[in-house]
């Protein structure tokens, strides 16, 4: 027996802390508008990232969002079902703030010489607060706001360059491809609460039935939700502003986008389509399955990622096809569902953008060391640099393979519990099959490419002429971190699947 | 409790020799190689299990817990030895700790990488070995492929970089093929619980799959059998899939030619021993021709191939293709001596050919060349070396009482006698000539490089070779003669484990 008991709103404390430290940067700038105080600064942010990891898993473990019957304390409803703490909510809680944190740590070295210090770190803790959110909105109105709150800070952050061309060009195309899929988006939910006259998420699903007669309707707007969850994980068909803001954002921001902001966007996918668009009510008002949808996405945009990164001589463009092939094995998580089941496969599809949280973060942040380093963008300009830094690449090396799946890494345990969700899916869907086997062959091709970075790096003869490489703190503790929960993931496995499954059979039932 | 000593102690010594100064990695990495190699001795004396591991049988050194819950599947850690899967770990175990001797010499740079991504990979190939939970076992089957790309790529000759790539790219590809019919087999089967192999053996024989996604049950266990059956025969290989072999071996550095022929290829039939022809009996009968017909093609050939080649490493690694045929033969005769046999060649061949790469490894240090037509007369400079390869080139033809008769022996007379393969005596009798055609290349090759006046063009000191490559060479031609004079040291427990498999359609 507790001895006080929390008030409710303290379950958002994850999201809380991340926005109390928006504010603290916001008190630290006004203090002193021009400091340069980085540790203080980065410090600040990294300490309240973590923070938020740790009260993110402190929740999980004490069962904050278990529900009653499996032995927790509860799924949180707050403000009349606007935002939800269960345990999918604190799962991508955890995973927005590891990848904050391990960011705002190599932010430290890579912004080093930057004159907008407390602007970086408060816009990051401003889009992070922003996924956080996203991870608990349970209405559609919510999910909006949360969306922008992310969204916004992140077009300043990859245009924060403001000198550089590419910076401001990937800002600007991000932004205006963002603007356009946030006005569908809008109009997609303004078509659902035209068919159902509700906007929280269970009582959408509650007065389906009464959409009977718009169902063309409420096809429509589910069409339209899914273009705004395309664009926020970067995948088809909205998926071509992310190479180029990708190359164009400091690396350390991209890596926040690219593993933070898809997983923020994958748990309102969830979220929407399990608890407000049920499958089997759903199918029966609207005439279609949804599924498909997500099956045909899926597959086109795991095969796009993977093509188009193939034929790259870039390794941040490289990095960022993969990140859109990513995005395809999780859309595997939506795809596989079905009227009596699929928590595998969506709990696989958390696992993966954990997991992916990690390695995918880790391979940018040695991107951003490489260009910290001012080698070069391109393969060639990695060649052989393990020679003189071995510790970083041998990182590098745990992250390819583990984005390419192989065994024992994280990124295998995570494909392998996608592919075998996907296997049972289709027992009751036989077109799972072909998502499994566009999976198995899209990560043969996958290794092609990661292989190609591990090469460059570990077997090419170096490039003549190179200066001596520095080892910078942040930047190093960061990649070495990541690589380390890459390969942890192995024998902790078993925890993270159990959280994952367990988050999913709830959001399902 | 024991295997995962091994595994422990093998992990480790690699992560220490990895941070260990290159000055000493050598000596460090062979010291700690020392010690799973007696571990794994020890186990062999100490070994009580009887039965196939997958047959319920009497597993030895057997240790299981549950690790994860999938939905309604249990993966469990489950490891453990039967009479099929020891000696092949007493093989890696002593073949590695030999490879390691003989890289002392041709190893020179980044030597405590080289050395530990070495023990890594004896670490995953007893995992392999060992691992009896088709979750398990899919981990150490894959993560042996890092290393050795890495092994290749890194340490390798002149084309390393296209040979990498292509072993790892022909290898995966093959193991994502057979791992995804594996799983939509576990999930045909309808009453199966955990990805355990004994469970899911069981199973298979008690009835076989119910069908999946729209897929009959038997028709489901046979398009899994092929796919099964492509997927391992790419690792063992097989012609046609076996291009990326010679590549792989001429590129890559003679220690990991010696594990790489000797361990790496075995892993190729001893899946194909535990998953297809122990889970599919029916299967297997249905076909046998074919399997018969890819056999006696590799042997014959591969051995062809060998004999149009002037590269010493190009001649032993297509002869590996050659006698990974027999082993494929020897399985599909399904008799007590055709699959005892095959494994006994499996662990015969794995000796042998890491001899001979061993040997033309040593040749290659002194003389800087490996082909044919560079030299000759070399035993007048290295007797020693070069009485070693002719030894292990007789043993590669099936010298009695070297342990490549045995193995042969056992797998021409099972295979002769097969009940179950039709056209058996037309088979063995095709197969038989291939050991003709073995003789002729490597006497051919030794005549033309051994024998005959001295006559080396080169600006090296030829000499004979240092004791510590000529040292693990004698130990393995030790073993030979000793597997050869008493084949009873392993077959009997061979046989053990074997007999249980032909009771569910072969004839014991």
């Amino acid at each position: 027996m507790a001895v006080f008991e929390l008030p409710d709103w303290a379950a958002l404390a994850p999201a809380l802390i991340l926005v109390a430290t928006a504010l603290a940067l916001f008190v630290i700038d006004s203090i002193n508008p021009h400091t340069k105080n980085r540790s203080l600064l980065a410090g600040t942010t990294a300490v309240g990232s973590l923070a938020a990891l740790g009260v993110a898993v402190w929740f999980m473990v004490a069962g904050v969002g278990t529900p009653t019957a499996a032995g927790g304390r509860g799924v949180v409803e707050l403000f009349g079902g606007q935002l939800v703490v269960d345990q999918m909510a604190l799962f991508f809680m955890t995973v927005v703030s590891v990848v904050t944190a391990l960011v705002a740590v190599a932010s430290y070295d890579y912004m080093g010489d930057h004159a907008y210090q407390a602007e970086y770190y408060s816009l990051m803790m401003l889009a992070a607060t922003g996924m956080a959110t996203m991870a608990a909105a349970n209405s559609l109105v919510t999910i909006f706001i949360a969306l922008e709150l992310a969204s916004l800070p992140s077009y300043a952050l990859v245009s924060i360059l403001k000198d550089n061309r590419g910076s401001v060009e990937g800002g600007l195309k991000y932004f205006l491809i963002g603007a356009l899929s946030s006005a569908i988006f809008v109009y997609g939910i303004s078509l659902v609460y035209g068919a159902t006259g509700h906007l929280q998420l269970e009582a959408i699903a509650d007065n389906l039935q009464g959409a009977g007669e718009y169902g063309g309707l409420l096809g429509l707007g589910i069409l339209m939700l899914i273009g705004g969850f395309a664009f926020k994980t970067a995948s088809v068909p909205f998926h071509f502003w992310a190479p180029d803001a990708y190359e164009g954002a400091p690396a350390p921001v991209a890596a926040f986008l690219s593993s933070a902001s898809k997983a923020a966007g994958f748990v309102i996918a969830f979220r929407v389509f399990t608890t407000a668009f049920p499958l089997e009510p759903t199918t029966a008002v609207i005439g279609v399955d949804w599924t498909l949808a997500f099956i045909i996405l899926a597959i086109v945009t795991m095969t796009l990622g993977n093509f188009a990164a193939a034929t790259q001589d870039n390794v941040k463009r490289m990095l960022a096809y993969s990140s859109i092939g990513h995005a395809g094995y999780a859309l595997i998580g939506l795809a596989g569902l079905s009227a009596d089941g699929g928590e595998i496969v969506m709990g696989a599809a958390m696992m993966h953008l954990l997991v992916y949280g990690f390695m995918n973060t880790g391979a940018f942040l040695f991107v951003a060391l490489a260009e910290y380093w001012g080698v070069g963008r391109t393969f060639e300009d990695y060649n052989g640099l393990s020679n003189q830094a071995p510790v970083a690449c041998f990182a590098l090396g745990i992250f390819m393979f583990s984005l390419a799946g192989i065994p024992p890494l994280g990124g295998f345990w995570s494909k392998y519990f996608l592919f075998t969700g996907a296997i049972q899916a289709a027992t009751a869907n036989s077109a799972m099959l072909i998502v499994a086997a566009a999976l198995v062959v899209n990560s043969a091709i996958s290794l092609y490419y990661y292989a190609r970075l591990v090469k460059a790096v570990w077997i090419e003869d170096p490039v003549s002429g190179r200066d001596t490489l520095a080892q910078p703190t942040g930047l190093y503790a960061a990649i070495i971190f990541a690589a380390v929960l890459t390969v942890v993931a192995l024998p902790v496995f078993g925890p993270i699947a159990d959280a994952a499954l367990e988050a999913a059979t709830v959001a399902i039932s | 409790m024991m295997i995962e000593a091994l595994l422990a102690v093998t992990l480790v010594g690699a992560l220490v020799t990895f941070v260990a100064p290159n000055r000493i990695a050598g000596k460090l990495a062979f010291g700690i190689s020392l010690i799973p190699a007696a571990l794994s001795l020890w186990m062999f004396t100490a070994f009580d299990g009887s039965g196939n591991a997958l047959l319920d049988g009497e597993l030895a050194f057997e240790s299981q817990f549950e690790w994860i819950q999938l939905g309604d599947y249990t993966i469990s850690w489950l490891v453990g030895l039967d009479g099929i899967s020891l000696p092949l770990v007493v093989l890696t175990t002593v073949l590695t700790s030999l490879a390691i001797m003989s890289s002392w010499t041709p190893i020179d740079e980044r030597e405590s990488q080289f050395y530990g991504l070495v023990l890594f990979i004896e670490a995953n190939l007893i995992g392999v070995f060992t691992a009896l939970d088709f979750f398990v076992w899919f981990i150490f089957w894959e993560a042996v492929l890092i290393p050795m790309y890495l092994l290749i790529g890194v340490w390798g000759g002149p084309r390393r970089k296209y040979a990498a790539i292509k072993f790892f790219v022909y290898t995966n590809v093959a193991s994502l093929l057979m791992f995804g019919a594996f799983i939509t087999l576990v999930f045909g089967l309808g009453d199966v619980t955990s990805f355990a192999l004994p469970e899911i053996a069981t199973a298979m024989l008690e009835g076989g799959p119910d069908g999946f996604a729209g897929l009959g049950g038997s028709a489901l266990a046979s398009v899994v059998f092929v796919a099964m059956f492509l997927g391992f025969a790419v690792k063992v290989p097989v012609v046609p899939f076996h291009t990326w072999l010679p590549d792989a071996h001429v590129e890559a550095p003679t220690p990991a030619s010696v594990l790489l022929a000797g361990v790496l290829l075995k892993m190729g039939t001893y899946a194909l021993l535990r998953f297809n022809f122990t889970m599919f009996p029916e299967q297997v009968e249905a076909y046998a021709i074919p399997i018969a017909a890819i056999a006696v093609i590799s042997v014959i050939y591969g051995a062809m191939l060998a004999l149009a080649q002037t590269d010493l490493k190009r001649i032993v690694a297509y002869s590996s293709v050659s006698s990974m045929g027999y082993v494929i033969l020897g399985l599909v005769a399904y008799t007590q001596f055709g699959v005892g046999g095959a494994t006994f060649q499996m662990v015969s061949h794995g000796l042998i050919s890491g001899l001979m790469f061993m040997a033309v490894g040593v040749i290659y240090n002194a003389t800087h060349t490996r082909m044919v037509t560079d030299m000759s007369g070399m035993a007048d400079r290295m007797p020693v070396a070069v009485g070693i390869l002719v030894a292990g080139a007789f043993g590669y033809m099936g010298l009695p009482l070297m342990s490549g008769f045995f193995g042969e022996f056992a797998i021409f007379f099972g295979a002769f006698g097969s009940g179950l393969l039709a056209y058996s005596q037309l088979f063995t009798s095709l197969a038989m000539f291939g050991i003709v055609i073995v003789a002729g290349y490597l006497l051919f090759a030794l005549q033309r490089t051994v024998f005959g006046p001295y006559h080396l063009e080169t600006d090296y000191d030829v000499g004979r070779a240092p004791l510590h490559d000529v040292a693990p060479m004698f130990v393995l031609l030790g073993i030979i003669i000793a597997l050869g004079v008493a084949p009873e040291l392993i077959f009997d427990m061979i046989t053990d484990a074997v007999d249980p498999i032909l009771e569910n359609g072969g004839d014991a």
